[in-house]
């Protein structure tokens, strides 16, 4: 066995009682990267040089701390553990992309918050993964840089947008990582590759330094082999930034994982979330997870959701709008390759645009801009931000009677690499079940709840209100120690 | 909702990109059946019980701060992505003729 194949938790308790170093972690994971990543291509870029440097950093906070016992400076939990970041955070003086040609020689001139505050914490940065172009897509088949494969079957996606930092993570070529969620994106890659994913409420973690994509549901959080995992990560990320207007300076509770049992715990199953198209080994696997959580002392009741299947349409209007005006910035001028031979501004846009996003990119930027462009705006636009409205109110509705809401990440579990790309339609309704919890703004956790006839991993979505992550998190936490699915891995 | 060619050829106008004639061809058939979907939403009525739009999840609205100076990034390190710059501004082709 590998140290790699270790779980943070286990990996940072090791660190504590000096039996192993954040060197050799990292030269476990970096191992597993050379020889894993030409094939599965989960980074875009690695940095060998800035992990060798932080881990020599961390194991000599470890051993000062070993040495002065644990009397006057705590120990973060994270010090010392090598992490993969998703390539729409910036890392000052690192090429950060988003997936996207039109940033391919980008170097950022400073640090995300979200991945400052892991460097601040001891934090061992092995690169930056794979993405859809601009967190746009739900495959990472729209990435500029070619696909990244699913550890558990190479001919399938990872899914997206957070698919390379997913894969990196199931395929154990690190401890976890950052991704990103505006619509699903970390969720559902975190569910195609049986890990952990975490979905924080929006303005939970501050958006300073990600490239934005949908700036009122764009949310960053972490990616992991285990919910004790992702909760670890998710400690040291959220709370208020005053570099984020729209961080808000709620405190983040202590997130308690002891209790074993869910006793009181009331579980809402939303009948809208378990209806044809969904795959029946999905709906079978996540009706078995709630039987477990009932096993454990919850109590599950159907409530219903009733603006669901309207959560589809109102975000493909109100994502590509924020998205076209977010992706203005992108014109050749202050950043990014410039068209050749375009001699007026006006071409220097058009060209520059036209030659450097990608089909999907385009496609939202047009969608978007068509949407909020005169004599559309109230039909489209502003009909979808009402729609949101009613949405969220489902929610709060819900949220009265429940503690928890249980339903699954995705309709299917990972499809073969190429099999949609031809129906962006067909792309999109992938996000049918983690788009309205978008839209509200609230948190989801994906937790791996078995497996298909293929042995593909299903995974287990569980919401909770606005900055009710520690909820969500003990509730996955008990169902993971009663089921152990963690421990199963691609070979 | 079908759109006329000369739409996509506006609204990729006003996007600032320039489309091969496949890809306007491509965007006009696609980008039509995706807003015959959204067409989904009108089923909904937010007039009657005026439905207010949902800008932000947020109870946040203009956030203020102490109005003082902190230390911002040195211009040359935000002009070293860019493609064209000098005298500490970025280099663009000429606006006006």
């Amino acid at each position: 066995m590998s140290l790699a194949d270790l779980t943070l938790s286990e990996a940072a308790a090791l660190l504590r009682e000096g039996k192993t170093s954040s060197l050799e972690l990292t030269e476990a994971c970096l191992a597993r990267i050379d020889s894993l990543d030409p094939t599965l291509r989960a980074f875009l870029t690695t940095t060998p040089d800035l992990a060798h440097a932080a881990a020599r950093a961390a194991d000599k906070r470890i051993a000062d701390w070993r040495h002065h016992s644990a009397s006057d400076q705590p120990l973060h939990p994270l010090t010392g553990i090598p992490l993969a970041i998703k390539d729409v955070l910036c890392l000052k003086g690192t090429r950060t992309t988003a997936g996207s040609r039109i940033l391919e020689n980008f170097v950022a001139p400073y640090t995300a918050t979200a991945v400052q505050r892991l460097l601040d914490a001891g934090v061992v940065i092995l690169g930056k993964t794979n993405c859809d172009e601009f967190a746009m897509g739900s495959s990472t088949e729209n990435s500029g840089y070619g696909v990244t494969h699913n550890p558990w079957d190479a001919a399938r996606v990872p899914g997206g947008s957070s698919g390379g930092s997913a894969a990196a993570v199931a395929a154990r070529m690190a401890f976890g990582a950052l991704g990103t969620d505006t619509g699903g994106s970390i969720r559902q890659p975190a569910s195609f590759c049986g890990i952990v994913g975490l979905k924080t409420s929006y303005g939970r973690v501050s958006r300073y330094g990600l490239i934005a994509y949908g700036s009122s549901l764009d949310s960053i959080g972490p990616l992991a082999r285990t919910v004790a995992d992702a909760a670890l990560i998710f400690g040291a990320i959220a709370g208020h930034d005053p570099r984020d207007a729209t961080s808000m300076p709620t405190p983040v509770p202590d997130v308690s994982l002891d209790s074993k049992d869910l006793e009181g715990v009331r579980v809402g199953v939303p009948k809208e979330y378990f209806i044809t198209g969904v795959q029946k080994e999905v709906e079978t696997a996540v009706r078995q997870a709630i039987r477990v959580l009932e096993a454990l002392g919850a109590q599950a009741v159907e409530i219903s959701l009733p603006h669901t299947e309207y959560a589809l349409p109102a975000y493909y209007l109100i994502a590509p709008a924020e998205a076209s005006a977010n992706l203005a910035r992108f014109d050749g001028v202050r950043y990014g390759p410039r068209a050749d031979g375009a001699d007026s501004l006006w071409d220097v846009y058009l060209d520059t645009r036209g030659e450097r996003f990608g089909p999907e990119v385009k496609r939202r930027i047009m969608l978007g801009t068509y949407a909020l462009s005169a004599g559309y705006y109230d039909a489209y636009y502003g009909q979808a931000q009402k729609v949101r409205t009613l949405i969220k109110r489902d929610f709060e509705e819900a949220f009265k009677s429940v503690d928890v809401i249980a339903c699954p990440v995705a309709p299917t579990t990972a499809f073969k690499i190429g099999e949609k790309t031809g129906d962006p339609l067909a792309m999109y309704l992938e996000d049918v079940f983690t788009l309205p919890p978008s839209l509200a703004g609230i948190c989801g956790l994906s937790v791996p709840c078995g497996f298909d006839r293929n042995r593909l991993p299903v995974g287990l979505q569980l919401l909770g209100p606005a900055f009710g992550e520690a909820n969500v998190l003990r509730v996955g936490r008990a169902y993971e120690q009663a089921t152990k699915w963690y421990k199963e891995r691609p070979t | 909702m079908a759109l006329t060619l000369e739409q996509v050829e506006h609204i990729a106008a006003l996007a600032r990109l320039r489309l091969t004639a496949e890809e306007m061809a491509r965007y006009r058939e696609q980008l039509s059946a995706i807003l015959d979907y959204m067409a989904k939403l009108r089923q909904l009525d937010t007039h009657t019980a005026a439905i207010e739009p949902t800008a932000t999840v947020l109870p946040l609205r203009t956030v203020l701060r102490p109005d003082e100076v902190t230390p911002s990034l040195p211009p040359e390190e935000l002009l070293a992505n860019a493609p064209a710059s000098e005298a500490n501004m970025f280099r663009v082709p000429p606006v006006l003729e």
